[in-house]
């Protein structure tokens, strides 16, 4: 029971990603994620103001169960799977923490950005709706995200999203390298 | 109605395993992008090695869904400037975030309330590109 609330292992985790993707093939489905941002727009009515929006999403209506299946699972390994402790990450990234001023004895989520506390400053804010807004705008421009294109359509071979992914780290790197020290 | 379980309860194995790898965690990308760690990349690079050896498999033996359907996964349009202009968007806000919209979801789940934020500000962003989409190059 202990290796349950321990951290999984890359290697266990990866292989169990790869074998969702599997099955999901099995039952005649594709793995992605983004694809459920754009199905919400379609139920708000965004149809009558781009055709993007008008489509079939019913049809995608079993990414929707995913979706809630994938919230019940957050909450059940946070709750009951999990210690909430800061993941091990290495000792210079800790140090490097400082510089953005998140300290290193932490939760599973850095508390300056996601707790409930953090939301009084108005900064906070802001990282929030432009990370948001930059995930969801780039990953239907791109036509997927991390699921999409670096598992799914990387384990097809795919050169659009080999494209994608070199994207994905030279925006990832940029932030990280370039614009954190502004930001932080 | 069974079908629907089902997806559920592979939605929850998704979750599960996002969270408990530490792949749903912003310290984890952080680290990720500084290449201080193999985790990531031995998360995804593990998911690529299986994710291709099941496709292979998949194409090798003709193997059908579980309702006898051939699979067929279709390749994805041609083009260089979409993925990478979209890509490097993506990836700027995913660092920023510190999640991509799988562990978007699991976090919302796992009761952090910021990322209801993150979520709603995703579904803005979506639709944005729906009312630009004809004008950006593709």
């Amino acid at each position: 029971m202990d290796f349950i609330l321990q951290p999984w292992s890359w290697f266990v985790s990866g292989f169990l990603i790869a074998l969702l993707m599997f099955v999901l093939l099995l039952l005649g489905k594709r793995f992605g994620m983004s694809s459920n941002l754009r199905a919400f727009c379609s139920m708000c009515g965004g149809g009558r103001v781009s055709s993007f929006f008008n489509y079939n999403w019913k049809k995608d209506s079993w990414n929707l169960f995913i979706v809630i299946g994938a919230m019940l699972g957050g909450f059940i390994a946070s709750h009951y799977l999990s210690d909430g402790n800061m993941p091990a990450i290495s000792t210079s990234t800790k140090l490097a923490l400082q510089d953005l001023n998140i300290s290193a004895v932490n939760g599973y989520l850095p508390e300056e950005l996601f707790s409930v506390a953090a939301l009084s400053d108005v900064k906070t804010w802001a990282i929030l709706i432009v990370g948001g807004f930059l995930v969801g705008f780039g990953a239907r421009y791109a036509g997927g995200c991390t699921s999409g294109h670096a598992i799914s359509g990387l384990s097809n071979l795919q050169l659009p999203s080999l494209i994608a992914v070199v994207g994905f780290f030279i925006g990832g790197l940029f932030m990280v390298h370039v614009l954190f020290p502004f930001i932080f | 109605m069974m079908k629907k379980v089902v997806y559920i309860l592979l939605g929850l194995v998704f979750g599960v395993i996002m969270y408990k790898s530490e792949a749903a965690s912003w310290f984890r990308i952080y680290e990720m992008f500084r290449f201080e760690s193999f985790h990531m990349y031995g998360i995804i690079g593990t998911a690529l090695v299986f994710g291709i050896l099941f496709i292979q498999l998949i194409k090798r033996f003709n193997i059908k869904t579980f309702d006898g359907e051939p699979i067929i996964i279709e390749d994805k349009d041609k083009s260089i400037s979409r993925y990478l202009i979209g890509g490097i968007i993506f990836g700027l806000g995913w660092a920023l975030a510190g999640a991509c919209p799988g562990p978007i979801f699991v976090l919302v789940g796992a009761g952090f309330v910021p990322i209801i934020i993150l979520l709603l500000s995703a579904v803005l962003g979506t639709f944005v590109y729906g009312l630009l989409k004809d004008k950006l190059p593709h």
